[in-house]
């Protein structure tokens, strides 16, 4: 079963890399958000130092969400959905696998991006440590949750902007758990109840975000 | 609970329920507009802008209760295949939107001449606003599947998703709240409220109440009607395709 699992990770990383681009995209996206605001807010490294860590988290929760439709998309296009799901394997761990992969190939890399974006928006020193465990404990949360939307839009005509709908509202938290982390830092003060409040929320998230999510998907299947 | 699967049996609970909640909701809400308006005295710190509360109170509550009851009747429809719980989900969920817009207009009317401006990022306020857009991708994903069996099921495990989101993210705001804000803005959770305030605001919540059951009621049976003369209409394009194929 385990090997099962790991084999499906080790084929969406294989899809991933192999359709190219695809994480390359989200960074440069991202990037290119954060660079919009010196511009739209004006270059003075105080007001930068004072948005940063909002910024970078509002940016990378958009690349996520960019990402999210091609989730389940091109499998239920080329009939592979069907074939995961009459795998051995539960159709919540296929789900799993793929939320996994996708972590790897869009938050693993924003997460890795952002103490680059750091630099460039005046980041106060302190706050680098919090900023990137927030981030490595925030973005998997991003993307299970964006997996049960994936999920609900997989079949339907313009997914996309009613998966964006869905999905926002219930990232608030992990966009204010995180920000308040590198803030706190940033001021000095200890973090570690924002980390404990993200981990509590990846902890309830995997539990039930696969089995939500796997529902939907038969939805799509039948 | 299994007695009102079937819609017919449910119409006629309807039919016998339907006066009854329109006649309270329409005693409840002219009582209780009538003695808000004209016959409670004004609050002494807030003057007349305490009428708001009238309104803005009832609906705030409304806007959650039709959520949570949203919520429950998509468990049922989920687990049981309950037919009429997913039609009492989707036609809640317009009247607990337009509740939650009316707490968002009027709490907007009242912080003008409270707080001196339309709109501040308040813990309430904030999460109100998120649980409108939770309503409205609720409404959306209704919309985009033709099937509707599926676009119940779909949206009834948005709305159980929502459900476990929501003390999450209302807890997340205040937290939120507490670390941007200045309290001093938080000046409404301040004396408890007199009686003379207190029973028009009992009764307009007894009223809003009634009027979202009538509201509710009138928006499934129409649901229920449009279900089978879609049926029937199906039916008779049937019967005319088999006919013409015997000439």
């Amino acid at each position: 079963m385990s090997r099962t699992f790991l084999m499906l990770v080790r084929r969406d990383l294989l899809l991933a890399r192999r359709q190219g681009g695809g994480s390359l995209l989200s960074i440069t996206f991202f990037v290119l958000v954060v660079s919009l605001f010196p511009l739209g807010v004006g270059p003075a490294p105080e007001t930068l130092e004072r948005i940063a860590a909002g910024t970078i988290w509002v940016a990378a929760l958009l690349s996520v969400l960019l990402s999210l439709d091609r989730m389940f998309q091109a499998d239920l296009e080329d009939g592979s959905l069907d074939q995961l799901a009459l795998l051995p394997l539960p159709l919540s761990l296929v789900v799993l696998a793929k939320t996994i992969a996708h972590w790897l190939t869009t938050g693993l890399p924003l997460t890795l991006a952002a103490p680059l974006l750091g630099l460039l928006m005046q980041l106060s020193p302190d706050a680098y440590g919090a900023l990137i465990a927030a981030m490595l404990l925030g973005t998997p949360i991003l993307s299970l949750i964006g997996a049960i939307g994936a999920a609900l839009t997989v079949g339907v005509r313009r997914g996309g902007v009613l998966l964006t709908l869905i999905v926002t509202p219930l990232y608030i938290p992990v966009l204010i758990f995180g920000v308040s982390a590198a803030e706190a830092a940033a001021q000095g003060f200890s973090y570690s109840a924002h980390m404990l409040f993200l981990s509590a929320i990846l902890s309830g998230a995997i539990v039930i975000a696969p089995i939500a999510a796997a529902w939907a998907l038969k939805l799509a299947l039948d | 609970m299994h007695r009102f699967a079937n819609p017919t049996r449910f119409l006629r609970l309807a039919a016998a329920v339907l006066p009854f909640s329109a006649a309270v909701a329409a005693l409840c809400l002219g009582a209780g507009v009538v003695w808000g308006l004209f016959f409670a005295p004004p609050d002494y710190q807030q003057g007349d802008t305490v009428r708001i509360m009238f309104i803005h109170v009832p609906a705030a509550m409304m806007a959650m209760g039709v959520y949570a009851g949203m919520a429950i009747s998509s468990a049922i429809a989920l687990i049981w295949r309950h037919a009429v719980a997913d039609l009492i989900a989707k036609a809640s969920a317009p009247i607990g939107a337009t509740f939650c817009f009316i707490c968002l207009v009027t709490g907007s009317l009242w912080g003008k001449p409270m707080w001196g401006t339309w709109w501040v990022w308040d813990a309430r306020l904030t999460s109100m606003l998120i649980m409108l857009f939770i309503y409205l991708g609720y409404m959306a994903l209704w919309q985009a599947f033709d099937d509707q069996t599926k676009a119940a099921r779909a949206a009834a495990i948005l709305a159980l998703v929502g459900a476990i989101n929501l003390p999450v993210i209302k807890f997340s705001v205040e937290w939120w709240n507490t670390l941007h804000q200045p309290a001093s803005l938080i000046t409404m959770s301040g004396p408890k409220i007199h009686e003379s305030l207190l029973w028009p605001l009992l009764l307009m919540i007894v009223g809003f109440g009634a009027y979202y059951l009538t509201v509710l009621i009138y928006r499934v049976r129409a649901e229920i009607h449009m279900r089978r003369t879609r049926m029937l209409r199906l039916a008779q394009a049937d019967r005319h395709a088999a006919m013409q194929a015997a000439e």
